[in-house]
């Protein structure tokens, strides 16, 4: 499979995952349950992303630079840091740990 | 529809409606910049800005395509299930937004977290359509804008690593994760599929193990 055709097949899935919902009669999908699991579902991929993207380069398990970045990330969001100024943080902490030596 | 919105509820739902729509489309630099980490050329970084526009998944899609175009269907896989909130979002506002005809196809585009977290939230019917619709305009707009300025700099950039754009990725996620970490339900789930992606990872292919760490905590969770 191409790069383009992976790009046009998630992005077809996600624009019809959008409409189906407008046209689907919406009691067919109500429920407590199905609920929760909508709910857990971006929370437990977004989390499997975070510890591979951090922990994981070409199949083995390393600490490096990233897991600096993901910790000052985390503090900065406790300190109630927008969004740009976490990422831009994970990238200073990443580059300035290599920088410095002390990190791979 | 008769009354008029009030001049001010209206002034209120627009300003919202902008401030969320500016801080989002701020995050459409770093989508960009890390897609080209990944490999995406600066088209098809676009592409995916313009066609997918839903932020977690395609932030979830370069994550992993990253690793190779091996990866390719795992990657799908995971930028699909983070979609499937939305068309809950669409379940939910299809009443509220009454829309019809070629309005539909346009709502459902720009139905993202952003755009129903303005709708639901306001107290007057004319103030959650107008909320939806400037909100997602506003983020269309500059999602796309800013993902272009952030694609342009990463390739201009040249190795992702020295500029620590890896760290950048992880933080990035660790910002889209925060906001849901309400609970200690959801802190838990969060540390269960980390630890599950993780062990699974030198044994299986790139993206399986996000999939089935996911995949674990439905099942543990599912009651």
């Amino acid at each position: 499979m191409s790069l383009w055709a992976a790009i046009l097949v998630a992005a077809a899935i996600a624009y019809a995952l959008k409409l189906v919902g407008y046209l689907v009669p919406g009691h067919l999908l109500e429920g407590a349950r199905t609920k929760r699991l909508t709910a857990a579902l971006p929370i437990a991929l977004l989390a499997a992303l975070i510890a591979t993207q951090t922990f994981v380069t070409d199949g083995a398990v390393v600490l490096d630079a990233r897991a600096a970045a993901v910790a000052v990330a985390a503090v900065a969001l406790l300190l109630r840091a927008p969004f740009i100024l976490v990422v831009v943080l994970g990238a200073a902490t990443a580059a300035g740990l290599r920088l410095l030596g002390w990190a791979s | 529809m008769t009354e008029a919105l009030d001049p001010g509820v209206r002034r209120a739902v627009i300003r919202a409606a902008l401030s969320v729509g500016v801080a989002t489309g701020a995050y459409g630099v770093s989508f960009g910049a890390l897609a080209v980490a990944a490999g995406l050329d600066v088209w098809q970084t676009c592409a995916m800005s313009l066609l997918m526009f839903t932020g977690g998944s395609q932030f979830a899609f370069i994550g992993i395509i990253g690793t190779g175009l091996a990866a390719a269907p795992a990657a799908i896989a995971a930028s699909s299930l983070l979609g499937v909130r939305n068309g809950f979002y669409a379940l939910e506002l299809t009443q509220l937004l009454a829309v019809r005809g070629w309005r539909r196809p346009a709502a459902a585009h720009v139905t993202i977290d952003e755009s129903t977290a303005v709708a639901v939230t306001q107290q007057d019917i004319r103030a959650s359509r107008l909320g939806f619709w400037v909100t997602g305009v506003t983020i269309f707009l500059l999602w796309n804008l800013t993902t272009l300025i952030g694609a342009l700099i990463g390739n201009a950039l040249g190795d992702p690593r020295s500029w620590g754009l890896d760290g950048a990725a992880s933080a990035a996620f660790v910002g889209l994760l925060w906001p849901r970490l309400r609970s200690g339900d959801a802190v838990a789930m969060a540390v269960v599929a980390g630890v599950v992606a993780v062990v699974l990872s030198p044994a299986l292919p790139p993206g399986l193990p996000v999939l089935l760490a996911a995949l674990a905590v439905l099942l543990r969770w599912r009651r």
